[in-house]
């Protein structure tokens, strides 16, 4: 028997009324300049200067997941080696993943930026060992590389968090079943880190493919993405309308990407989600 | 092959702290450049202590921080135990769902959204000045409140109802009840979550870009629009100062417990 | 979890007074605050040494009217920025500096309020080529209403002698700015109405045409020279000149002195097949809500002092009569550099001419096309080929583990 108060009954009720005054209410104000003119009259016409965009999306979607495998590829092995130190040594590597997580964004980036740039340090040193000069920022591989440094942390947490959940047990035990250690790692460690896997790859892609700040510094105003169209096009009242359908569909791609990797995620092998006991079926 | 795996990390690691590194090195940089290193001087600290505007945004930070950092725990911490004692399944699921939209959406859609509604309220209200600390605080909140609710509600979840009953047998009203016994186990899941939600608040820059004035700047957008024009190089000492703050608060949260945001965010903990 | 708790309490326990503190001395004085809008570095901001003009009109208000205002002073980076932060209504501001096309925008939109003389007494410091009656400012702003001169300047090409070769034959034209040799270290303006100013005047083509088809020729112009820049972009030009991380940049006159005074490797010149010339006027938005102290802040701006530290600060050109007659200030310019003063002030011996505020229609167009240019992206066959390994390797991924569930279920 619980018995609640009515007081317990409404706590969640000035909640309610905040969720849909802040954020039903603005995503209905998204769909209807989405759906409008510059004067507020329905139309479609938005619609068709979406095509226009096309390109743009498919390089922000591009550079995304380049960023994200890359980042999954250099991650996956870190997370793993780190959770093989001592505790110790893995409460500072903890704290030194976590780190640049915490310093703003844009402090990364710009430092990335300045040390990379034509006449930043990079180059000088490059000239004075006698080198060509690499140029970095302003290309796509600059870009990419932007999201990269940045998001990296993003991809190792959870992925290691998943690591240390991990019992040694099963380890031992599948060396004992006669695993070599590739087996042991493709078909124990792998599986059952899987949910860090999918967590890091949802925190890597969804940042890097809605960025603006980055393409703007390391690709120098001239590579566009998604994130930079819509915030070019939010800096103009009579663009709104078009901003508004290309953060539409940027929302849908992702709440499709997002679903898609869930899915991924859903069994329930992964010790993060269940109590770990049905690791194997 | 101890040795490789350390070589790796090592490696890693180093490329990813080179440009903070360089950063704080080359913010005692006498000659203000970025290319070569001429003298060891704290000039730059020096004017960014004389910098009103950096200082005012730093204030402004935390003040929004602060601010909707605590509003976002009251009201999640209620919508937790609102949830926790809802009947309908259904609704429970809206609810969430709802919540965690902004989570789930890339934040430069939440911002356009949070100010197409501002401008839409502004040029419903008639009014000029709408944008500024209001529409940052709302936007600040609303972002700030699924963590609240992601921290608090396991802790809900986990508590052991006969304990109320008992309390409530022995004479407590619910709301007695509540206060008296359930509050006090729920607490750490409240710290973490008001702890949560205030770093997510000094830290954002994207939503906040879309719904301030210049009548209201933080720290990310003085940077921001720092890194726009000619980058004055007191912006190196101050980020490196941020830097230290971070490594500072770090390593004591993390050597007196263990407290991380994103696994919390967005990982596994449901 | 105690711990923690107790130490974040500790944390919050230290931040939290000294905030307060802080912050309240901050906020709390009582005072009228002056929303400014300037360009980026477009004021004597203090440094070096050299007059705050912000700080010394807030103390010289105190002193002669005994009110305390703030300035709070923002910038922009184009004038179309501006626009559109003034035509969203969502923020007001006291006093904007637009350029002559934009003031006359501005103007037929009104957006701008008509000043009342009687509180800029200093206008007279203005030579009359820059205000007043068959002035070029009556122009753009027809009976001098609106607005009153700030500074003024022309667009000229910046280059890196140690990348741009002395003999380079571009050099001198419009061409430079086109020219393969240079890719990827050639920044353009990161705003429509400049960029597309710039390839208007390389084809001989009107700033202020109203030809459809010029507009989109000047558009492929741009197309044509973006695979060879390294950016679009604005302010920070600065950095990127004077660390010699690109080598060939348009932008305003005034601003290549300032670079000039960190990498004297830089050079400039007017392009010989015309420029812009442009005034940048302070007016006072019709929303403005301290039209007096607005009024009073043009003027203290026009007296001697700040005008002279603003003009010394930004190097641009400036209207006043009182900055050009002084001999301190000529000074300080020749030891800029030996011709900076001719540079900047000779105005007739460069082939110039001004925008003009276009119809709304080709406004929009404008939109349109800059929209083109910007979305305009090449995507190499490198990325598809990148992004077709990766997606076969994640439907194989996907298939193989679906398929391996399915047997599993089976059993």
């Amino acid at each position: 028997m619980n018995k609640s108060s009515i007081f317990q009954k409404l706590a969640a009720v000035p909640h309610m009324v905040w969720t849909v005054m802040f954020i039903v209410f603005p995503m209905i104000f998204v769909l209807f300049f989405a759906f409008t003119d510059d004067k507020g009259q329905f139309s479609f016409e938005n619609i068709s200067s979406l095509a226009q965009y096309g390109h743009v999306f498919v390089l922000s979607i591009a550079f995304a997941l380049i960023a994200t495998v890359v980042c999954l590829l250099i991650g996956y092995p870190l997370a793993y080696f780190m959770s093989k130190q001592s505790p110790r040594a893995q409460k500072i590597l903890m704290v030194l993943v976590m780190l640049p997580m915490w310093c703003n964004l844009l402090i990364r980036t710009y430092a990335l930026m300045a040390l990379l740039d034509n006449g930043g340090l990079l180059n000088s040193l490059l000239e004075s060992l006698g080198f060509d000069k690499l140029s970095i920022v302003g290309t796509n591989f600059g870009v990419i590389l932007g999201m990269i440094y940045d998001f990296l942390p993003y991809m190792v947490l959870p992925i290691f968090t998943a690591m240390t959940k991990l019992d040694p047990k099963y380890i031992e035990a599948s060396h004992d079943l006669g695993c070599n250690s590739w087996q042991t790692m493709t078909k124990v460690v792998m599986p059952l880190t899987a949910s860090g896997v999918i967590s890091g790859i949802t925190m890597v892609f969804v940042p890097s493919i809605s960025t603006f700040y980055i393409s703007q510094k390391l690709g120098a105003g001239k590579i566009d993405l998604v994130g930079d169209t819509i915030e070019r096009l939010f800096q103009n009242p009579s663009t709104y309308n078009v901003g508004a359908v290309i953060s539409l569909v940027m929302m849908i791609l992702i709440i499709i990407s997002v679903t898609v990797m869930n899915r991924f995620s859903d069994d329930k092998q992964s010790p993060t989600k269940g109590n770990g006991g049905g690791f194997m079926p | 092959m101890k040795f490789l795996q350390r070589s790796y990390i090592f490696l890693i690691f180093l490329l990813l702290y080179v440009p903070i590194l360089v950063l704080i090195v080359f913010s005692f940089n006498e000659a203000g450049s970025l290319a070569e290193f001429s003298g060891f001087s704290t000039v730059w600290y020096e004017e960014l202590f004389n910098d009103d505007e950096a200082l005012t945004s730093l204030c402004n930070s935390l003040l929004l921080a602060v601010s909707s950092s605590v509003i976002a725990t009251i009201i999640g911490t209620f919508a937790s135990l609102g949830l926790h004692r809802m009947r309908s399944k259904w609704l429970k699921g809206a609810i969430n769902t709802v919540t965690n939209i902004p989570m789930m959406n890339p934040d430069i859609v939440t911002g356009v959204s949070m100010m197409l509604l501002f401008v839409a309220l502004a040029g419903f209200l008639g009014s000029q000045n709408l944008f500024g600390f209001g529409t940052m605080l709302i936007a600040h909140v609303t972002f700030n409140l699924p963590y609240v609710i992601l921290s608090v509600l396991p802790r809900f979840k986990q508590l052991d109802t006969s304990m109320s009953e008992a309390a409530q047998d022995l004479g407590c009203t619910p709301s007695q009840a509540f206060f008296k016994v359930e509050l006090p186990e729920i607490v750490p899941g409240i710290v973490s979550g008001l702890m949560l939600s205030f770093t997510m608040s000094l830290d954002d820059f994207v939503i906040s870009h879309f719904v301030s004035s210049p009548d209201f700047q933080t720290l990310p957008l003085y940077v921001y629009n720092q890194t726009a024009h000619n980058v004055k190089f007191s912006m190196y000492a101050l980020s490196a100062l941020i830097v230290v703050v971070i490594l500072v608060i770090l390593l004591i949260v993390n050597f007196a417990g263990s407290f991380n945001r994103k696994t919390i965010a967005k990982g596994g903990a449901k | 979890m105690k711990r923690i708790a107790s130490v974040l309490t500790a944390i919050l326990l230290i931040i939290l007074p000294v905030m307060l503190t802080a912050c309240s001395e901050i906020t709390a004085s009582e005072s009228v605050t002056l929303y400014v809008y300037n360009w980026g570095e477009y004021i004597s901001d203090g440094s070096e040494g050299c007059l705050d003009s912000n700080a010394a009109f807030e103390e010289w208000y105190y002193q002669t009217y005994g009110v305390k205002v703030t300035v709070n002073y923002s910038t922009f980076s184009s004038n179309e920025s501006l626009y559109a932060k003034l035509s969203s209504g969502s923020v007001s501001y006291d006093i904007v500096v637009p350029s002559d096309y934009m003031i006359q925008r501005l103007i037929a939109e009104d957006l701008l309020a008509p000043l009342n003389y009687e509180n800029i007494p200093n206008i007279t410091n203005i030579l009359p080529e820059f205000w007043g009656e068959d002035s070029q400012h009556s122009e753009y702003d027809p009976g001098n209403i609106y607005s009153v001169p700030y500074l003024y300047g022309m667009i000229g090409i910046i280059y890196n002698t140690t990348m741009v070769a002395e003999d380079d034959p571009n050099i001198g034209s419009w061409k430079l700015m086109w020219d393969e040799k240079h890719a990827g270290n050639i920044l353009q303006f990161n705003n429509s109405r400049d960029a597309f100013g710039s390839a208007q005047y390389l084809l001989g083509i009107d700033v202020n045409t109203d030809d459809e088809a010029q507009w989109r020729a000047a558009l492929d112009k741009l197309k044509e020279q973006k695979p060879i820049l390294q950016g679009y972009v604005m302010d920070e030009i600065y950095n990127k000149m004077e660390n010699g991380s690109a080598g060939i940049a348009a932008y305003y006159a005034g601003d290549y002195l300032a670079m000039y005074e960190n990498n004297q490797d830089l050079e400039f010149y007017y392009p010989e097949e015309g420029t812009n010339l442009y005034v940048d006027a302070m007016c006072i938005p019709a929303s403005s809500k301290n039209k007096l102290i607005a009024e009073r802040y043009i003027d203290f701006m026009l007296t001697e002092e700040p005008a002279i530290a603003n003009a010394e600060y930004t190097y641009y050109a400036s209207p006043n009569r009182v900055v050009v007659e002084n001999e301190e200030y000529i000074e300080y310019m020749s030891e800029i550099k030996d011709d900076a003063y001719e540079k900047m002030y000779d105005t007739d011996s460069v082939m110039t001419s001004t925008y003009k505020n276009l119809s709304g229609e080709k406004l929009a167009l404008i939109n349109q096309l800059w929209e083109e240019l910007k979305s305009n992206i090449e995507i190499s066959t490198g990325i598809y080929v990148i992004c077709g390994i990766i997606i076969a390797v994640l439907v194989f991924l996907g298939a193989y583990f679906g398929i391996r569930k399915k047997i599993r279920n089976n059993y």
